[in-house]
């Protein structure tokens, strides 16, 4: 082999290549992909691509290779949103599309509980927050839906090349600390610019940490402002296709980048000093340690969204909760994930600890993450939210304001009605 | 695609993102709806008062935020002819071509106001503040892309693709 041939490669350079059928590939380049899986949701997919692929008169380029989900506009909530949903599920029949989940959970939470994904491959996604997939050793990057006609109708896309950031953190993350923790943090220190980089996550912590964590990391990639998240697959990974039902690809724990890959840059955190980060309005670079915010009244705790809303966060907030009282004042709104979290929580008794301490339950969809659902705040209203955007009028009015922060952290401002530490809750929570 | 654009220029800062080009409350709409609240949490004038042929000029990572290709649907509904920025989000620069809206990156923006008058040669890239006199030389759009600007967007550009070969679909 020549040196250039051996010369070591990135795991998304690697995925990339073998998408592109070249033997190598270097960053800059702009190449050619075969797609292995799009996902697709209502607001971005079948009502924005239908009359495009008419007007092209092309059909779908392969229907098993497409995941659609109805999580935006869910349950509808006038007569505009139930047309767009009925349109979602008119086309998906019209396309014979495969897998088609209609208000079952949001869509870059359902893609893994249903067992779709696999080290290795190369997906896009309707929507930016498509790094999420990059937790299953994929390299999964966000469209739009112009760009997703193009795809639907050809099976491909151009990509350019990029240059991959490794970030690993070491130690163990203290109790009250959690992934969501972690990308606000880097949100401040990398900002939020790392403009066409994948975010390669690594180090111990990542190591020691469930899927659902994982994929917080690669979800928030997009608010890094990087092209996608990538954690290579180990044993936790693979455990986790097993239980959904699917057979662990047999090259799947071959998806790793070399020893030596030529990383743009290299990043070391110690976890064991973090402490709760809460993101100011109007932007997730406005963070700041928890400890900064004393007496910032909140007048609605929102647990939600793909961030912020599965499993492992209904047990963190549910954690929190535990035998207390939502301030009065303050409301606690909670909208899971998806359905299959919404049953497990229940089963486990999350759901109930939840409730006892006051929390509203809202449907499972994209709620008022994307100021669609309920849940909407009021001008000069604070809100600090589990989700991974705080833009200015995302929730709602335009004089809202917005904070971010771990869903320990938003358990424990409804308790208190204003931000606060959570980890005073959980140092003896035999209390 | 016509490659010199005159126009008058708007300003922007960093990190404009696509709640304030394309706000939630109003992605119901038709783009119309959509496209009159295009910036108004930033610059509530700017649907109103801005003119077919206008050139945008912004900071860095203009179009942060969701994939909704909205955000660059309502500047060309609203006759946007390019963006100069700093920087962009990539989603936002790959849905800004697609719809056949020129997106270029520029390092230094100088003390371009709002209000000037800017001469922008696509094949170039060379930018040309015709109030004062300074020139910015921009990245061009790549060759690999020109082709989908050329066309005037990824649909026109599919359209011919679609007609030439007939695709197995
Ligand atoms: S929950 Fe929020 S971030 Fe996630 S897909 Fe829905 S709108 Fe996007």
């Amino acid at each position: 082999m020549t040196p250039a041939q051996i010369a070591p490669q990135t795991l998304a350079q690697k995925i990339i290549a073998r998408a592109s059928q070249q033997p190598r590939v270097e960053p800059g380049q702009i190449v050619t992909c075969q797609v292995d899986l799009v996902l697709m949701h209502d607001s971005s997919g079948p009502r924005r691509v239908k009359s495009r692929l008419e007007a092209l008169g092309a059909k779908v380029f392969d229907p098993s290779k497409v995941v659609l989900v109805s999580d935006h506009f869910v349950p509808a909530t006038d007569p505009e949103s139930a047309e767009i949903l009925a349109l979602t599920r008119r086309w998906a029949k019209e396309q014979q599309i495969g897998h088609f989940y209609d208000m079952q959970g949001i869509c870059h939470v359902m893609l893994p509980q249903q067992g779709h994904l696999q080290p290795g491959m190369f997906l896009v996604g309707g929507d930016s927050h498509s790094p999420t997939g990059g937790a299953f050793g994929t390299f999964m990057v966000g469209i739009g839906a112009t760009e997703m006609t193009g795809v639907l109708a050809t099976g491909e896309i151009w990509i350019k090349v990029p240059h991959t950031i490794h970030i690993n953190w070491h130690g163990e993350l203290q109790h009250g600390c959690s992934a969501k923790d972690i990308m606000l943090f880097l949100c401040a220190r990398l900002g939020m610019n790392n403009n066409y980089k994948v975010m390669e996550f690594g180090g111990s912590t990542v190591a020691a940490m469930s899927m659902y964590e994982r994929m917080v990391l690669c979800n928030m990639s997009a608010e890094l402002g990087g092209k996608t998240g990538i954690i290579a697959a180990d044993q936790t990974t693979t455990d986790w296709i097993r239980q959904t039902g699917q057979p662990v690809a047999g090259d799947a724990l071959s998806w790793q980048s070399d020893a030596a890959a030529p990383y743009e840059a290299v990043h070391d955190f110690d976890a064991s000093t973090l402490v709760p980060q809460i993101a100011a309005p109007h932007s997730p670079e406005n963070t700041h340690p928890v400890t900064e915010f004393a007496r910032t009244p909140i007048h609605q705790a929102y647990i939600g969204a793909c961030t912020g809303a599965k499993l492992s966060d209904l047990h963190m907030a549910a954690e929190v909760l535990k035998g207390r009282k939502v301030q009065t004042g303050t409301r606690l709104l909670i909208a899971p994930a998806s359905v299959k979290t919404t049953e497990a929580a229940t089963k486990d008794g999350t759901l109930a600890t939840l409730t006892e301490a006051g929390a509203i339950l809202l449907p499972t969809g994209c709620g008022a993450c994307a100021g669609m659902g309920a849940g909407a705040i009021a001008n000069g209203e604070n809100c600090l939210s589990s989700t991974s955007r705080n833009f200015k009028g995302r929730m709602g009015s335009p004089d809202s304001n917005v904070y971010l922060g771990s869903p320990y952290s938003v358990a424990a401002a409804a308790i208190t009605g204003e931000i606060t530490d959570p980890r005073q809750f959980l140092a003896g929570s035999s209390q | 695609m016509k490659h010199s654009l005159t126009g008058a220029a708007w300003v922007f800062g960093d990190n404009i993102d696509t709640d304030v080009l394309a706000p939630g409350a109003y992605m119901k709409g038709s783009i119309a709806e959509l496209a009159a609240h295009c910036l108004e949490a930033v610059d509530p004038n700017f649907a109103s008062q801005v003119q077919p042929g206008d050139i945008m000029i912004a900071g860095d990572a203009f179009g942060i935020g969701s994939s909704r290709e909205q955000a660059a649907q309502a500047l060309v509904e609203l006759g946007v002819s390019a963006i100069v920025a700093k920087s962009f989000a990539r989603i936002f620069y790959r849905n800004a071509l697609n719809l056949g809206l020129p997106v270029l990156f520029c390092p230094e923006l100088g003390t371009i106001q709002p209000g000037d008058k800017l001469q922008l040669d696509l094949s170039s890239g060379l930018l040309h503040n015709l109030s004062n006199g300074e020139e910015f030389q921009c990245e061009p759009i790549p060759e690999e892309l020109m082709g989908i600007l050329a066309a005037g967007g990824l649909m026109p550009f599919l359209q011919q693709r679609f007609s030439k070969s007939d695709i197995q679909t």
